[in-house]
């Protein structure tokens, strides 16, 4: 008897928590279709703030501005990424680990302390180009840009900084189940060095770089404190923006982004389950024509 | 297979936008606007001592409530059946993807003293609360924004756990709650670990819920250092010198949890 009322009590609690953690969410979500600018008194269904969402240029352009900055970002730090590991693999211990400590900092460290001291650096880097150029106009007689300001690109290289150790840490444990066999065999069957790496070795590691991509690119479309230190005054990224909005307290659209964003994660979500189920499925019909 | 030299673009990469951003936090942390060298940044830091006790204390309560939260419900969800376990990490992974701050904003609504909180009293006759603007309010905020990086750490200890074990000590005599305390828990304290790091420090330094549900005026670390680099108080010296012992202290106290843990582990072991 005891034992079902723990069971049912441990249902409950589970039931709880999850109320806590989606209650927020479908807040949001039902008052994005409210008539009126409230945020707590429903008055009534309508479309309204989505139409709104898309005439706001502010949003627009700053939706844009965070999807280019994760998609390159995530692209860059992937290829950065997958080759640091390919070489840190090949590396002595005394001089990988030293090297992975490293490559962990940007996870240990808090997102402020990251995000002030890129800024510093940014800023400081931004006057030595600036001192620079004036010198070479001066000394060329050329009329180069002397001012220089964080924006775009201090925001790229900024997340880049952030997604590459995730890409590392997804890559190196595929490298390590990799039998180094099989490429000497591959070089012994006549293939170049360059043949051997594409056709033996980046297949066996491509589950971990397509999970590394999608670290990378949900880890840049949702950052918001580095960005916020990096990108300066003219460039926004949509956190920027809801975080500027937000501070103002009374705007829907916000209600009718986060709707939208969490279906397209939702969706997002679908898919990966679906394709590594479909993954699961290859390996379990492999594994019986095997055992045949 | 050589390989080695893949590394060097990541490795230059890492020295300028990792190393360099750190040393020159160390530099701004002990010089002073003419570039002289100077302790006055972290004299003038005695002011906000306040700041440092709040921020540790609120981030602190957050993480407990975050273990006392997440460790039962890890135990809960890893007794569920296998497809039931599935389902419910992913819907504890699906708020995490969602925007950070549209996860605080969502309180703001709920918290305010018109909010839906204080509809659903005032419907059963009960005052309104109003803690929107408190330390409470950004207790929440931190348990509801951090509490996955709780559950999710332990939960993957915890189902890890060789079944065998505990049902050698039932045999053996051991009552549910000695299996508990001399089984399971130094099993799971890994993973407890893991997740207080991963909720104590973006606690510790966010500024986002504090200015979001705590109105801005009960100031925490993250808020203070945001202040000296684009706020009003602008002094990147200053603000340097606080980011700097902030972080020692933040590794001081991780450094002694795990030892602690450590010693935990291997007695285990023994």
């Amino acid at each position: 008897m005891t034992r079902r009322n723990a069971r049912l009590g441990g249902k409950i609690f589970t039931a709880l928590v999850f109320l806590f953690l989606y209650a927020p969410i479908f807040v949001l979500i039902v008052f994005s279709f409210n008539s009126s600018k409230s945020r707590t008194t429903w008055t009534g269904f309508s479309f309204k703030w989505y139409a709104e969402l898309f005439q706001n240029d502010a949003i627009m352009s700053s939706l844009y501005t965070t999807l280019l900055v994760a998609v390159i970002s995530a692209l860059i730090a992937t290829v950065l990424g997958t080759f640091a590991a390919l070489g840190f693999y090949t590396m002595k211990k005394r001089w990988r680990n030293p090297l992975l400590e490293v490559n962990n900092i940007p996870l240990m460290n808090a997102d402020v302390v990251t995000g002030v001291s890129l800024c510093l650096l940014f800023v400081a880097a931004a006057a030595i180009m600036g001192d620079f150029t004036a010198w070479i106009n001066k000394i060329f007689g050329t009329d180069l840009k002397t001012n220089f300001h964080l924006g775009f690109a201090t925001l790229l290289i900024a997340h880049i900084s952030f997604n590459t150790p995730y890409v590392i840490l997804s890559v190196m444990p595929k490298l390590y189940q990799l039998d180094r066999n099989l490429v000497d065999a591959a070089q012994d069957l006549g293939c170049t060095f360059m043949q051997a790496f594409f056709k033996v070795v980046v297949p066996q590691i491509m589950p971990g770089i397509v999970n590394g991509i999608i670290i990378a690119f949900t880890m840049s479309i949702d950052d918001f404190v580095i960005s916020y230190f990096t990108a300066g005054s003219t460039v926004n990224t949509l956190s920027m923006t809801i975080y500027a909005m937000a501070r103002r307290r009374v705007s829907p659209e916000i209600n009718a982004i986060s709707t939208l964003l969490f279906l397209a994660v939702l969706i997002l979500l679908v898919i990966i389950n679906l394709r590594e189920i479909r993954q699961e499925d290859k390996k379990k019909r492999l594994q019986k024509a095997i055992a045949r | 297979m050589k390989t080695k030299l893949f590394a060097v673009p990541y490795i230059i990469w890492m020295a300028l936008f990792v190393c360099i951003p750190i040393v020159l936090i160390v530099v701004y942390a002990f010089t002073n606007d003419a570039g002289a060298f100077t302790f006055e940044n972290f004299k003038g830091m005695t002011s906000y001592a306040s700041v440092f006790g709040r921020s540790f204390l609120l981030a602190a309560i957050a993480t407990i409530i975050c273990i006392l939260i997440g460790y039962p419900l890890s135990i809960v969800m890893s007794k569920f059946p296998s497809n039931w376990q599935k389902i419910f990490t992913m819907l504890i992974m699906l708020p995490m993807w969602m925007n950070f701050l549209l996860r605080t904003y969502a309180w703001m609504s709920i918290l305010e003293k018109t909010g839906l909180i204080s509809q659903l009293l005032g419907l059963v006759g009960l005052p309104p609360l109003d803690i929107i603007n408190t330390n409470t309010a950004v207790v929440i905020g931190m348990v509801y924004n951090f509490l996955p990086f709780m559950v999710l750490p332990i939960y993957s200890v915890v189902t890890k756990i060789d079944r065998s074990l505990i049902e050698a000590a039932q045999d053996l005599g051991a009552t549910p709650g000695k299996v508990f305390k001399k089984v399971t828990l130094p099993l799971s304290l890994p993973g407890v670990l893991s997740g207080i790091t991963m909720v104590f420090v973006p606690a510790v330094s966010t500024f986002v819920i504090s200015q979001l549900l705590g109105g801005g005026k009960h100031m925490l670390l993250g808020d203070l250092i945001e202040m000296q680099f684009l706020g009003t108080a602008y002094n990147p010296h200053l603000g340097s010198a606080i980011a700097l012992v902030m972080m020692i202290i933040v590794i001081i106290c991780l450094r002694i949890m795990n030892r602690f843990g450590d010693g935990e582990g291997q007695a285990v072991i023994l």
